[in-house]
């Protein structure tokens, strides 16, 4: 087998320096109880040609060709070449975690690299190495406000991602921690401030909003922090669209930012691998969980970074650790490095103009159901989504995601996100079949 | 090496009983296994504490250690210079570096704990 | 003295932001074919920021030299040999990663309708199943994002179906000699931990088990089989019917599956619930610490608490089941690092079911071969036989002063990654080691000479050995100033 290095006549070797006849006496001391005494029934191993084959085949499966307005959490952004040229360098991509830091200055310096962007960008003053994604984000933010606060209430908005809340809800329910949500305004699909104010108590240790929320409109973080923080809670902004901060003031009245980075030249890739983070002030960083990076210096006084505030971790805290994390998106977060350093301070900027301009030409044509700003991506009163959707699937466009599975007030309504990628002539083609007479049949 | 007029825990504490006021640290012994010491977290003033539990905890780059209080009480003041300077606690463990003074609730707790005989003869048995 | 490794070609790269400079960039987007904005009327004048402050400008040909440059500061398993006992640095096939790249399944939406993406939930159901015959068990959850996360889904599952019948119990057993992640997940999940010591063989002591699992509120045991000594879990078959006598369960952390694929399936010998590392057995890369995944294969009892979606078969086609009342819910969005299964199930396709087994079997003929040379010159604290790593301590180095932490260090000398320092916790001054399957007997030999080197350095010049490495861009770093006074990010001077 090519990835075996050995030779027959060296295994020979090998076997005798370990004064054993075959390699199945290696074996030999497993209980025969444990032993599996058939072959594993896999077929044969293909050669690498026949592997390609494969999967270029099940790719063929999928969808392609399409244009596509989905967003809802994962985005449609070119990817500079220089990405994957960096990732696929073998000291990059085959490295270790960078425990033994002088043998793993370049993955420390990126780190740090990316650490420092990411301040720069949400406003914080530190942020983490990486999180698994947006949605784990979430409820690792929600039990650090509760560390942080001693208290033991989550109240999320129902503009924050479904699937993340889900996701908070398994993670919560663990820690004691009783998950409540508010309401959005139904004309401007901005957090609904009063239901806030009703819900939030004197137990709340974190309030957590998106922006721009799940229905792409660009939420009222200023007030919410007003309401948060009165009421001595910590406020948790999330985001899905890291290109959003581009353009868009970054939240810098949260306490905690927790975001997805998958914008940032990460592959949609079916839903994963991305990257997520955790930003915050300053004086909450013993409390983050995840790898941090920081700078320091070697016995010649050369500046040099290490993993650093271990203690706060898994491997050594055990029991009482922040998280039981241990993975850091290290090549991920590599590939949101990249990016924005191809694109830096003018690049993100255009970048997210550009999305702006095209979701806004499409909303011209099709009209947004809320009121509220939005970035990229708005919800349209379609009638019967599903409907619309199956005739653009002709014409090879998906369309935007039908509400109704997470909203079921919303089920009449679609959710549609352009980016620098989508051409003209889609939206056009997009806004023809909203008009069309499938689009007005009323659900049964 | 030990002050004979402290009091000791098996957990490597040290007590010094003025009035009704204990003060707290942690020994030579302690700082020496920890290696350079990196954080102290410490209680809050006004924090009850229990004899036996956990108060807080001292932090090296590879390990943490936590402080066992040897008496209850309330906690009257905490040592300001350890914030800033951390590494006080290895220069100077048993002066300077001192942690809480705790108010005592239950003076009748003392008799538990070691004197400097026996916490050096203790710490010579565990090598 | 054998030397393997490199120069550096460029010591002083700069950070992005000390070469940035205004108006320099790497950028150019296609035009508008729509008519552009104005951003404070499109979304509001107070909600458009400034410019991000400190953000790089750099040039293309700047940002490529730069992260090359850097590139060439890291070691990595192209270059050579890490020895780090459970992490199983195997080498991460480069076929992986042209397919998980091909762009029906790169670009694919985790939304996108299921008739459109039939051949993304193909490859998730192959591996679902090849995962669970190699393991045993009888379903399995793709959904955790890495292994820590796969543990926790696995005690959220032994949670549930606990609680379905009528007590969720309050603690976990975990052996002394466990991953720092175990006592952590547990905590997490809303248990108590109790240590369970091992015997003086380093294995599982049955009495001290049944002693605690006779108590109503133990909920499971986790183990890792083999241990983190290496060496397998002889006990494991009684231990698991003690656990299940007293309606306890078998957790089984996964992170040494590389020494029984096709040898041993933990399903067969009493596991319930268990977590693989996809980035440790299965090839997938540790790209300097992530991505990983942590698939949890699980026994029949356990199949409706699995987090949502499952895959299903409805009229010959692939779907999602979304309606799954008993399950725990969700663990991350969407369906899991479908990218890290693209890879972990093309490993599986190369090396196919006889391919597998072969390669445990080197695994641990790599691991003994190192044993059999090193045990005359370290001390081997417990000698049961191993499996695929093997657990020496710095005893006799220590006499002189030498730790395992300065012995890693001198191995960077000679051209290697070190090996998992001072862990396992119930040896003092480990020095854990795992070879993998794909090191060849050249490489295996110059670590046994290196070694062997060192160790006779240590007995002429133990203060030249505390003071390495000597050879790398950076001398040892003072990780004791980084936590002092953390610097966590770039600021302008």
């Amino acid at each position: 087998m090519r990835y075996l290095p050995k030779s027959d006549s060296e295994r020979r070797q090998m076997l005798d320096a370990c004064g054993v006849e075959s390699a199945e006496d290696l074996f030999a001391h497993l209980p025969e109880a444990v032993r599996l005494r058939r072959p594993l029934d896999l077929a044969p191993g293909i050669s690498e040609y026949e592997i390609v084959d494969y999967f270029r085949a099940r790719a063929a499966e999928n969808a392609n060709g399409y244009a596509s307005f989905l967003g809802a959490g994962v985005y449609r952004h070119y990817r500079p070449v220089l990405v994957d040229t960096v990732v696929s360098r073998g000291e990059f991509l085959t490295s270790y975690t960078p425990y033994q830091a002088e043998i793993s200055q370049g993955t420390l310096t990126t780190i740090f690299e990316f650490q420092t962007m990411i301040c720069q960008l949400t406003g914080m003053d530190v942020a983490n190495a990486s999180m698994y994604d947006g949605s784990t984000a979430v409820p690792e933010a929600a039990m650090m406000a509760a560390r942080i606060t001693g208290r033991h209430r989550a109240l999320a908005a129902r503009s924050v991602h479904p699937e993340y809340r889900e996701v908070l809800r398994t993670y919560a329910l663990h820690q004691g921690m009783p998950v409540e949500e508010f309401g959005y305004a139904k004309d401007s699909g901005a957090i609904d401030l009063e239901d806030l104010e009703r819900r939030i108590d004197s137990e709340t240790a974190a309030v957590i909003v998106q922006s721009p929320n799940f229905f792409g409109v660009i939420d009222d973080v200023k007030a919410a922090a007003e309401i948060a923080h009165r009421r001595g809670a910590l406020l948790v902004v999330v985001f899905t669209e890291a290109v959003s901060l581009g353009i868009l003031e970054p939240p810098a009245d949260a306490d905690i930012v927790a975001g997805e980075l998958q914008s940032f030249a990460i592959s949609p890739s079916y839903g994963g691998p991305y990257a997520g983070i955790i930003a915050t002030r300053e004086k909450f960083v013993r409390q983050m969980p995840g790898r941090l990076v920081g700078q320091t210096v070697d016995t010649h006084g050369n500046r040099a970074f290490c993993l650093t505030l271990s203690t706060r971790e898994q491997h050594i805290r055990r029991e009482k650790a922040t998280s039981n994390i241990c993975t850091n998106q290290a090549l991920i977060a590599l590939m949101a490095t990249v990016f924005m350093t191809v694109y830096g301070k003018a690049g993100l900027r255009e970048l997210a103009l550009q999305n702006t301009a095209k979701a806004h030409y499409l909303a011209g044509k099709v009209s947004a159901a809320f009121t509220g700003k939005f970035f990229n991506e708005f919800v349209v009163k379609c009638g019967n989504p599903e409907a619309v959707n199956k005739a653009l699937l002709k014409t090879k466009i998906i369309g935007g995601l039908p509400l109704g599975r997470f909203y079921p007030e919303l089920a009449d309504s679609m959710l549609v996100c352009a980016t620098e990628m989508t051409r003209r002539a889609d939206m056009d083609e997009l806004s023809e079949a909203l008009r069309a007479p499938a689009a007005e049949e009323v659900l049964a | 090496m030990y002050p004979e007029n402290f009091r000791y825990t098996k957990e490597h504490e040290w007590v010094l009983m003025e009035g009704g006021i204990g003060t707290i640290g942690i020994t030579d012994h302690a700082q020496q296994e920890l290696g350079d010491i990196v954080y102290v977290d410490l209680p809050k003033p006004g924090t009850r504490v229990e004899q036996g539990r956990s108060m807080g905890s001292v932090e090296s780059v590879k390990a943490v250690s936590d402080i066992y209080s040897p008496v209850s009480g309330e906690v009257a003041e905490i040592n300001p210079a350890l914030a800033d300077a951390p590494e006080k606690l290895n220069e100077d463990p048993h002066g300077a570096a001192w942690l809480v003074k705790i108010k005592l609730s239950a003076p009748g707790e003392l008799p538990d704990l070691m004197s400097a005989a026996d916490y050096q003869a203790y710490i010579g048995a565990e090598k | 003295m054998i030397r393997k490794v490199r120069s550096h070609p460029s010591q002083n790269e700069a950070l992005l932001f000390e070469r940035s400079s205004p108006g320099k960039r790497a950028w150019q987007l296609p035009e508008l074919d729509v008519p552009a904005v104005d951003a404070s009327v499109a979304l509001g004048a107070g909600n458009v920021r400034a410019e991000i402050p400190g953000f790089p400008e750099v040039s293309e040909v700047e940002a490529i030299r730069h992260f090359t440059r850097l590139s060439t500061w890291n070691y990595a398993i192209d270059y050579g040999m890490y020895p780090l006992g459970s992490c199983t640095m195997k080498y991460n096939p480069r076929i992986n990663e042209l397919v998980a790249r091909i762009e029906g399944l790169a670009w694919a939406h985790p939304y996108q309708p299921e008739a459109l993406a039939q051949g993304a939930m193909e490859v998730m159901a192959r591996l679902e199943a090849a995962l669970a015959e190699i393991t045993g068990m009888d379903a399995v959850t793709l959904q955790p994002s890495a292994g820590a996360q796969g543990e926790l889904t696995g005690i959220l599952l032994i949670r549930a179906l606990l609680e379905q019948r009528g007590n969720p119990r309050r603690k976990i057993l975990i052996p002394d000699s466990a991953h720092g992640t175990n006592p952590a997940t547990a905590a997490i999940a809303g248990y108590v931990v109790e240590n369970v010591k091992s015997t003086d063989a380093g294995v599982l002591d049955l009495e001290a088990l049944a002693r605690a699992a006779d108590h109503p509120d133990v909920a499971a045991l986790m183990v890792t089989n083999p241990n983190t000594l290496g060496v397998f879990e002889e006990n494991i078959v009684q231990a698991a019917e003690i656990l299940h006598a007293k309606g306890a369960m078998l957790y089984m952390d996964g992170a040494n599956m590389n020494a029984l694929v096709g040898i041993a399936r933990p399903g067969d010998f009493g596991v319930d619930v268990m977590h693989l590392n996809l980035h440790k057995t299965f090839s997938t890369p540790h790209g300097g610490g992530g991505p990983g995944a942590g698939p949890v294969a699980v026994k029949k009892a356990f199949e409706p608490f699995l987090p949502t979606p499952r895959l299903k078969r409805v009229r010959g086609k692939w779907a999602y089941d979304f309606k799954r009342k008993r399950s725990i819910g969700r663990v991350r969005a969407f369906y899991g690092n479908f990218g890290v299964l693209v890879r972990a199930l093309a490993y599986i396709l190369a090396h196919g079911g006889p391919g597998l087994r072969n390669a445990t079997v080197d695994a641990v003929l790599n691991a003994v071969y190192i044993r059999k040379q090193l045990e005359l010159y370290f001390d081997l604290p417990y000698p049961a036989p191993n499996m695929h790593e093997v657990v020496f301590s710095d005893e006799r180095q220590a006499k002189l002063g030498v730790r395992t932490g300065d012995l890693a260090k001198r191995l960077i000398d000679y051209g290697f990654h070190p090996y998992t320092v001072s862990f396992p916790l119930i040896v003092h001054g480990a020095l854990m080691i795992e070879p993998t399957e794909t090191e060849g007997k050249l490489e295996l030999d110059q670590f046994i000479d290196a070694m062997i080197s060192i160790a006779k350095e240590v007995e002429t010049d133990p203060e030249m050995v505390k003071q390495a490495p000597y050879s790398t861009r950076t001398s040892r770093v003072d990780e004791v100033a980084a936590a002092r006074k953390p610097v966590l990010r770039w600021k302008p001077a």
